[in-house]
């Protein structure tokens, strides 16, 4: 390939020059513009936000497991909230809030999608680096910017916002309407535009780089599938979240500026509002145009990276891997036009609520031939079961069981009988927190050596996977029955209420299973951290897998591979494939051929 | 694999990868056609919220031709949209010197990229200029109005049909003077008080004959209904309880609040988006005084910042036909 190779880093010397610079402590770890260094950023960032996104979910178990008992951790964590160890009821929603929008937004958008397609993408498919590295920096840093506004927004004198994550006006609107619409839901506001900056910023360069940049060879249906989902992920992300983007400012209008978008025939603390002919449900339309394809922002980048690792781990192509990019861009059309499935019970034309019921249920096909294909990858596979694959396994799980709720939770009828109930909660924190987290950590613990050039410790992970997927099951199995028993969300105390006295024991048990789940989330941190120092070095290509990333060194540098980039002869999933005689593997004594590998003698491409 | 050339079997193909973008455009380029649907989804997300409350509001939305009448140094001229239509002019034709920018740039003509983009900054801050005046106009108001107790406009016509200003009707003004920090006894600035006091508009519609009120209900042909005299003097006396004059975020003289809300958030909206604009392009006017461009071989940057420019000139074109138009 030598001639070739030349040719190959002249083309590729121009635009990469300044890979000889040295760099300095700022412009390496800091403000770098390198993809690997902004991923491990993005990474980093959204642990630690996922970390105070937990803390505060069992903060607010606690107090719906003992609402009677008083506990110090309050006074602690809360302060003048937790006075006496008895917790507020505004900062009950305050945590209910900022618990949904920190793992929502900075965990499973930024903390996943921008981890893994600034990883990947380049790596994958073979680029030096993403299309515009500057903007990238930009965008983490503008991430990282709203984390920062969020995080103060706890600290502000009447608490952090607490409207719920979807900030519903007129509650949202307005100040006097409850302490969190104060300063702190202005905070919030501040903070998802600029988060929403940061989003666009880097879907632009992760669309872009995968149509311009892919090397020789590298066509679209050779792309791995985590490149797709990225990829289809990032337009979501364009079309969707300027939408929010408009709600926003014009929440911001009517909360600082007197206009009556969202509010209308408001009396308020003896006071009459000059507010005439806004509605709130303009809002929840405009919320949820962003909203629902939120979900999948959040769901597909998971399921890219679960397609891969299934693949690798079972030593098996990828089955139906057209079926799975098409049901992927299946996923996203229909993600823009089921947004009034929230909002059943909002007034809606009934007509119009079977319309949407409809486009709903369409979005089981796709989801289905993703779930069957991941079966059926697994069916008779040489199954490799390294703490990567069970949480991918553990993601195939969760997404079907999840999604089976969501069928009911879809149809505008049955949806009257659990709307606002814990069945909503048991149904997406399955279907898209946990198989999306499930997605987080299989990713970390596959991209770990390259990431680190170190490996995790396998028994940790293991440790980590079963209390897990245990404990996940335990926290949201029995909100099902709790939610179809009527329980309503976003309740401060039940206790009000003698109806739901017998449930009291099952908040228990649910509260000690997230406690139990939270904590053995340590074991995750600590494998993490001390092998980032520790941890066994990492050969080349631990997993004996197919893809780009692992053709480079382990030890990064700017451009990734030293030489010239590698060309590209097939798909990713040439995995245990059989040569012509069919008495050995294509490359003898080896079940996988890497895509850099020319097609060998007599060797079929696979026409998947 | 030695010296042969290896085949990836993508040769030739468009999607195969390697050097050849397949939507034949640099990655800067297609950034701005992403960066454009994406702002061009926010703007829709108004436009809809906007349609969404014109429809609700269809008997009390102000029209437009009655809005937007002025034309500078024609006072009292009835010149309904010819300005608006002048400003769009100005700015689809500062589109159209963009597009001689970007062909004078293909063509490394230097000066004639300097000259195109100069016509094109103009364009730009007269439209600036324009949409300024129209704010200024539209928060003036015209005729004035008053205000009803259940928050409804109701305007004044004579018996040919002709609207009537306020200070046509009103015989004197007994509104108080507004205090300012030197002369009021309250130390600090007074609320900003209408030219006529609610009693003063009463009294003057009273004594005047000819005068009519109409209100915002529309008849079985679509125009506002207007009332009998009896029944316009019963109106304004039982539920006339507040002067309007010219729109802000709280009332509009022309029709419902919502419409002046809009007004003012979409429009100036689309005004930050040129005043962007017409800076980003100052910056690549400099640039192309500095010869940055001729040294680095190529005016992509004009053809980069000339997508925005169209954008916001198309983004233009549809606020025009919503808010002007229909």
């Amino acid at each position: 390939m030598s001639t070739e190779a030349h040719n190959n880093t002249a083309d590729h010397h121009e635009d990469h020059g300044h890979h000889h610079h040295k760099d300095t402590f700022i412009t390496k770890y800091i403000f770098s513009i390198d993809h690997k260094m902004i991923s491990k950023q993005y990474l980093l960032t959204g642990l630690f936000m996922g970390i105070i996104g937990i803390a505060m979910s069992i903060l607010f178990r606690m107090q719906l497991a003992w609402p009677d008992k008083q506990f110090t951790v309050y006074e602690i964590f809360l302060g003048k909230w937790g006075a006496e160890g008895i917790m507020d009821p505004n900062v009950y929603l305050a945590l209910v809030t900022i618990h949904g929008t920190i793992m929502v937004f900075f965990v499973l958008t930024a903390g996943l999608s921008g981890t893994f397609s600034n990883l990947l993408i380049p790596l994958q498919i073979g680029a030096r680096d993403m299309a515009s590295g500057f903007l990238n920096m930009i965008s983490y840093w503008l991430f990282f910017l709203s984390s920062i506004i969020m995080l103060m927004s706890l600290f502000v004198e009447a608490g952090p916002a607490a409207a719920g994550w979807t900030i519903y006006p007129p509650l949202s609107a307005l100040p006097q309407a409850m302490p969190g619409s104060g300063a702190g839901m202005t905070l919030w506001l501040v903070s998802m535009a600029i988060f929403i900056a940061s989003s666009l910023l880097g879907s632009l360069n992760y669309i872009v780089t995968v149509i311009n940049l892919r090397t020789k060879g590298m066509s679209m249906t050779r792309l791995p599938l985590t490149i797709w989902a990225f990829f289809v992920t990032a337009i979501i992300g364009v079309v969707s979240f300027p939408v929010l983007f408009s709600a926003a400012l014009m929440l911001i209008m009517d909360r600082s500026f007197g206009t009556s978008f969202f509010l209308s025939d408001i009396y308020i603390a003896g006071e009459v509002l000059h507010n005439q002919g806004g509605s709130p449900v303009l809002f929840e339309h405009l919320f949820w145009f962003l909203g629902h394809p939120e979900v999948y922002i959040v769901i597909l980048p998971a399921l890219g990276i679960t397609s891969e690792i299934i693949a690798t781990n079972s030593r098996k192509p990828i089955f139906g891997y057209r079926a799975m990019v098409a049901s992927i861009l299946a996923i996203a059309f229909l993600s823009t036009i089921v947004w009034g499935h929230h909002m059943f019970v909002s007034g809606m034309n009934p007509f119009l609520g079977s319309v949407f019921t409809f486009t709903t249920l369409l979005i089981a096909i796709p989801s289905a031939v993703k779930a069957f294909n991941y079966i059926t990858t697994l069916w008779k596979g040489n199954l490799q079961f390294n703490p990567a694959m069970l949480f991918s396994i553990g993601l195939v799980s969760t997404f079907i069981s999840g999604g089976l709720t969501g069928i009911i939770l879809g149809d505008s009828a049955l949806d009257i009988n659990v709307h606002d109930t814990y069945f909503v909660v048991a149904h997406f924190h399955l279907v898209m927190g946990i198989s999306a987290l499930y997605g987080l950590f299989a990713g970390v613990y596959h991209w770990f050596p390259k990431m680190f050039g170190r490996m995790m410790n396998k028994n940790l992970g293991y440790v980590h996977f079963w209390v897990t997927v245990i404990g996940a099951y335990g926290i949201f199995f029995p909100m099902h029955f709790i939610g179809m028993a009527g329980l309503p969300r976003r309740y401060y105390t039940n206790t009000a209420f003698p109806y739901f006295d017998d449930l009291a024991n099952i908040n228990v048990v649910i509260t000690i299973f997230a406690i139990i789940t939270a904590a053995v989330q340590l074991v995750f941190l600590y494998n993490f951290i001390s092998s980032i120092f520790y941890g066994k070095k990492a050969p080349q290509n631990p997993w004996k897998s197919n893809t780009l990333e692992w053709t480079t060194p382990v030890k990064h540098l700017h451009g990734n591979w030293p030489g010239a980039i590698p060309h590209v002869y097939r798909w990713s999933y040439d995995y245990s494939k059989l040569n012509k005689e069919g008495d050995d593997y294509v490359i003898a004594g080896q079940d996988f051929v890497p895509q850099n590998v020319p097609l060998q003698e007599g060797e079929e491409e696979l026409n998947h | 694999m030695e010296a042969t050339v290896v085949k990836t079997g993508t040769e030739g193909k468009t999607w195969g990868g390697g050097q050849n973008p397949p939507l034949k455009a640099s990655y800067g380029k297609l950034m701005m056609w992403f960066f454009i649907l994406s702002d061009a989804l926010t703007f829709s997300g108004f436009l809809a919220a906007y349609g969404f409350s014109r429809y609700k509001f269809i008997d009390s939305w102000p029209v437009a031709d009655e809005v937007f009448n002025h034309f500078p140094f024609l006072h009292g001229v009835d010149a309904p949209m010819y300005y608006v239509a002048l400003m769009t002019f100005i700015l689809i034709f500062s589109s159209v010197t963009m597009v001689l920018a970007v062909d004078a740039g293909h063509q490394m003509k230097k000066s004639k990229v300097v000259f195109y983009m100069f016509l094109t900054l103009i364009g730009g801050i007269i439209f600036l200029g324009s949409q300024a005046w129209e704010w200024k106009n539209f928060i003036q108001g015209t005729y004035g109005a008053v205000e009803t107790r259940s928050g409804n406009i109701i305007q004044f016509l004579d018996t040919d049909g002709k609207r009537v200003a306020l200070s046509d009707i009103a015989l004197e003004s007994t509104q108080r003077a507004v205090h300012d920090r030197s002369s009021g006894i309250w130390y600090t600035t007074d609320e900003t008080l209408s030219t006529y006091t609610i009693d003063d508009i009463k009294s003057g519609f009273a004594e005047k004959e000819n005068l009519l009120v109409r209100i915002q209900k529309l008849d079985e042909n679509g125009h506002p209904i207007v009332l009998s005299r009896e029944e316009s003097i019963a109106k304004l006396n039982d539920s006339g309880i507040r002067v309007v004059e010219g729109a802000n975020l709280y009332r509009n003289e022309y029709g419902h609040p919502l419409f002046g809300n809009f007004f003012f958030f979409i429009t100036g909206f689309h005004g930050f988006h040129v005043f962007t604009g017409v800076l980003i392009n100052l910056i690549i006017f400099f640039n192309i005084l500095l010869g940055t461009y001729e040294r680095r071989g190529s005016y992509e940057m004009v053809e980069k910042v000339g997508l925005y420019w169209h954008f916001v000139d198309l983004v233009w074109v549809f606020v025009f036909t919503f808010f002007y138009l229909v």
